[in-house]
């Protein structure tokens, strides 16, 4: 078992039962047993089929269980679901009322939440927010009407069990015919392991933040950088960072020094291949379930049309590539019609590593695995400032491969900078930066995606397939900044603690509009329960459903949220060591809105 | 009449339900709010602790001294335990020549965040070599200042009067991701003549030292080095009389480690 050190806090009652006791041994016993087992095969050789087992119908076992995997040539303990990595796809159909037992064989208390899948708030698994979590030994019995279509997934929510292993797709059929009509149909789920105790993985980055960034400028790139763009324009692009005391190549919190980056739990050597026939129209359910990290996926050689995100269906779009940040899902269709094999080929956005997999006409083959694109550093207007008209020069220079003409275009074109107010509590020791000038950018890819010669979804892309289902203008903005310290590895929102915060308080049926910005230097999937976030775009009209909305650094972003579920849902950002500092409370109930807490500013 | 008898049958079972789904909807609805708050007995804080209690110790500087008189075991550590807003800071900076503690500083502090950079530390600091113990009160600022200079400033009062400051700047050069450059230069000023500790009143020494290490891991750097001291004004005179050497170039090599 992995030690979370407290993380998960020890309500459940000491075991006293000595025939659960007994039972609690016995499961050791049985863990090791498997492990001897286990320890000269990889995980992924559990189960020779390709993918996780497929449950479906509306009666569902789970169980939580400790057993050894073996991802990089050294067994560890993992939590899994049903012995599995990912644990089971669990089919689900719409209109049905589904009841799904999670039995917990952990030692300590787990949980399971539907992520986008809108549950009675009770059913939601956030121990502390939904119930109390499910002790050890216990079984938490789910049951939940469904009213949705769609790709989502499950994962525990409990410390940080979800990195170790406790997370599945879900695959909901729509009660009519799927409008998206494909021949094969598979589920690509990403995720990130760690031989590591994710708990030792916080603790480092406490200790030294910058621990497993092992993709910092050096000296060399000094040279470089002068040799190409001057001596005094890379001094000075150096010293504008310096005087922020900011580091461009921070892409990323954790990286492939520790990561095997996964994909449908199989890492890159062990190839995960979906089989199709030429010619065949294949739908790929993207889900990150990484706890730290964000993709970019392509699949070269293949146009993907997306027509689903978070579940909801959207206007195709036919891209190369597509940024999938932690917690999103894209339904992608692809239509191979040659008899040749294609990369899956999902790489992380810091560059350190990749996950990979192969859509193949015939077992055992493998395209070429593409290398990972070169590191981009951000770039000022990444950060959202104002750019001194004296240092236009450095400006271009800082932009490196990517054009900064680009950037200046997006945040002047379309899309003028707002002035923005930051809250007297940001000016903390908690946060190291605010942006002055935030835009929202929607058609900008990001951060080492910009003019890399791809097709590149963006938000701007993404219109639902339907319109805006609730129709009202939202009667109140809410408007909070994503904020944190990385030197300190300090987040929140606002600068707040969330206990300092208290919560966020909405009236059942009221509409509210949440005002983001990201008053940080790295991408944020921030996630809401239990309600649809609804994106507009820069002219405030209705664009996309989603559950999880990315939002990068110096952006700005606004959605629409119906607060039509009663009840406690948490808001949080869905990397998993941000979450317990970017999170706040959102209480939906008939009365008693004290116009949202001190949780943010707002507005009439 | 069986009509009749029908349709009233009819009405009162319309009223019937009617009644029903006026009593009943509103009941359901509360039923539906009540569900969703269940009774908890932990809460979100309780289960997701933003702010535990994380600890550190550092060997910032664990060497070989190439010096004149010897071989010299050197040390500069420090360690710190607490939350993101409370932590108790440990200092501690000596030599060890043949056997005997030639030089011991510690200082025990504690390190309040104050700024996104910056933290103000207090607490006391105690010198048990080279001469008798002095202790002292302190406080001070230690942070990251703009092109990423580390600094650790300190203000000190003692015993019987005295008075001191100091300073440390640091700076690393990743030459590589893992074979970094830092140099360091500290420096001292005392209020009075402390004779039996080779203090003169005044700026009275300073090193600046240059380290190259190789993180073979993030905690573990063997390095090599030059460091560099100097003596100034009455220190210098102090050490003079001692036929000891007011400037001075050493060698060093030694690890870096941290857990």
């Amino acid at each position: 078992m992995h030690d979370t050190k407290g993380r998960v806090a020890p309500i459940c009652n000491p075991i006293t039962d000595p025939a659960r006791r007994t039972f609690v041994r016995g499961l050791a016993l049985g863990g090791i047993t498997a492990g001897l087992g286990l320890w000269r095969n990889p995980a992924w050789a559990i189960d020779a089929r390709d993918t996780p087992e497929i449950l479906s119908g509306t009666e569902f076992d789970l169980r939580l269980g400790a057993l050894p995997v073996n991802i990089t040539g050294q067994p560890r303990l993992a939590t899994l679901i049903n012995d599995s990595l990912p644990g089971p796809t669990l089919r689900f159909r719409d209109g049905d009322t589904v009841t799904v037992r999670v039995t917990n064989n952990l030692a300590e208390s787990g949980s399971i939440h539907w992520h986008g899948v809108l549950v009675p708030a009770a059913m939601d698994g956030v121990p502390g927010l939904s119930y109390d979590g499910i002790c050890p030994g216990e079984t938490f019995v789910y049951r939940f009407p469904i009213r949705q279509a769609g790709t989502y997934w499950y994962h525990s929510h409990s410390g940080l069990q979800e990195q170790t292993g406790i997370y599945g797709a879900i695959v909901i059929e729509p009660r009519t015919p799927d409008p998206v009509a494909c021949d094969r149909d598979y589920v690509v789920m990403l995720s990130d392991w760690t031989d590591e105790n994710p708990a030792r993985v916080v603790a480092k980055l406490k200790k030294q933040s910058d621990y497993y960034n092992f993709g910092q400028r050096t000296a060399g790139d000094f040279l470089r950088d002068a040799r190409r763009d001057g001596f005094v324009a890379t001094v000075a692009e150096r010293r504008m960072w310096g005087e922020m005391r900011m580091n461009p190549m921070d892409l990323a919190d954790v990286s492939a020094y520790t990561y095997t980056y996964l994909l449908n739990g199989k890492p890159p050597a062990a190839n995960w291949t979906g089989l199709f026939s030429p010619g065949e129209r294949i739908r790929l359910r993207f889900i990150n379930a990484g706890a730290m990290t964000i993709f970019d996926v392509r699949i070269p050689g293949l146009q993907m049309t997306v027509v689903g995100t978070d579940g909801q269906p959207v206007k195709p779009v036919a891209v190369d590539e597509f940024r999938i940040s932690a917690g999103e899902t894209f339904d992608v269709i692809v239509t191979p019609d040659q008899d040749q094999a294609y990369t899956l080929f999902a790489q992380s956005m810091d560059r350190s590593g990749f996950a990979a997999g192969t859509l193949a006409p015939r077992a055992g083959m493998r395209a070429v695995v593409p290398v990972p694109d070169r590191r981009v550093p951000l770039t000022m207007a990444d950060m959202g400032h104002a750019m001194p008209a004296d240092s236009g020069g450095a400006m271009d220079h800082s932009a490196h491969g990517e054009h900064a003409g680009h950037d200046m275009s997006a945040m002047q074109g379309n899309d003028a900078p707002a002035v923005i107010t930051h809250a007297a509590t940001e000016f903390g020791p908690g946060v190291d930066m605010r942006v002055d000038q935030p835009s929202t950018r929607l058609d900008d890819p990001g951060v080492g995606l910009r003019d890399n010669g791809r097709r590149v979804l963006t938000y701007a892309d993404l219109e639902s397939s339907f319109d805006d289902p609730d129709g009202r203008e939202p009667g109140r903005t809410i408007e909070l900044h994503v904020t944190g310290n990385m030197d300190r590895y300090m987040w929140s929102f606002d600068g707040i603690p969330m206990e300092e915060a208290g919560p966020i308080r909405l009236v059942h049926g009221e509409r509210i509009r949440v005002v983001l910005v990201n008053d940080t230097m790295m991408d944020h999937p921030i996630h809401l329960h239990g309600l649809w976030s609804d994106l507009e775009d820069e002219a405030g009209a209705f664009k996309v459903r989603k559950h999880t909305i990315n939002i990068k650094a110096g952006q700005k972003l606004s959605y629409r949220v119906a607060a039509d579920a009663f009840g406690r849902w948490a808001y949080h950002c869905h990397l998993a060591l941000h979450m317990a500092g970017i999170f706040r409370v959102v209480i939906v109930d008939r009365d008693g809105a004290d116009a949202g807490g001190h949780g943010g500013h707002h507005h009439g | 009449m069986v009509n009749r008898i029908r349709a009233a049958a009819r009405l009162v079972s319309l009223v019937t339900l009617l009644t029903v789904l006026v009593g009943v909807m509103p009941v359901y609805a509360e039923d539906e709010r009540d569900a969703a708050f269940p009774t908890l007995n932990t809460s979100m804080s309780e289960q997701m602790p933003d702010d535990p209690v994380y600890w550190m110790l550092l060997f910032d500087e664990f060497e070989w001294q190439d010096q004149r008189d010897g071989d010299v075991l050197g040390w500069d550590a420090h360690a710190w335990i607490g939350t993101d807003m409370h932590r108790a800071l440990l200092r501690a900076e000596g030599q060890r020549e043949d056997g005997n503690t030639t030089e011991n500083r510690l200082e025990l502090l504690w390190a309040h965040p104050v700024a996104a950079y910056w933290d103000l530390v207090a607490g006391a600091r105690m010198d048990t070599e080279p001469g008798p113990t002095r202790s002292y009160i302190g406080i001070g600022v230690q942070g990251l200042a703009p092109q990423w200079l580390h600094v650790e400033a300190t203000a000190w009062a003692g015993e019987r009067g005295q008075t001191a400051a100091t300073l440390k700047l640091e700076y690393e050069v990743l030459l590589t991701n893992r074979l970094i450059l830092t140099p360091k230069v500290e420096t001292g000023i005392y209020g009075k003549d402390d004779t039996a500790n080779e203090i003169g009143s005044g700026f009275s020494e300073m090193n600046a030292g240059l380290r190259l290490r190789y993180e073979i891991r993030r905690e573990f750097a063997p390095y090599v080095g030059v460091e560099w001291t100097g003596k100034f004004g009455d220190t210098a005179d102090l050490a003079r009389s001692n036929d000891e050497a007011v400037r001075d170039a050493q060698l060093v090599a030694g690890l870096r480690f941290w857990f």
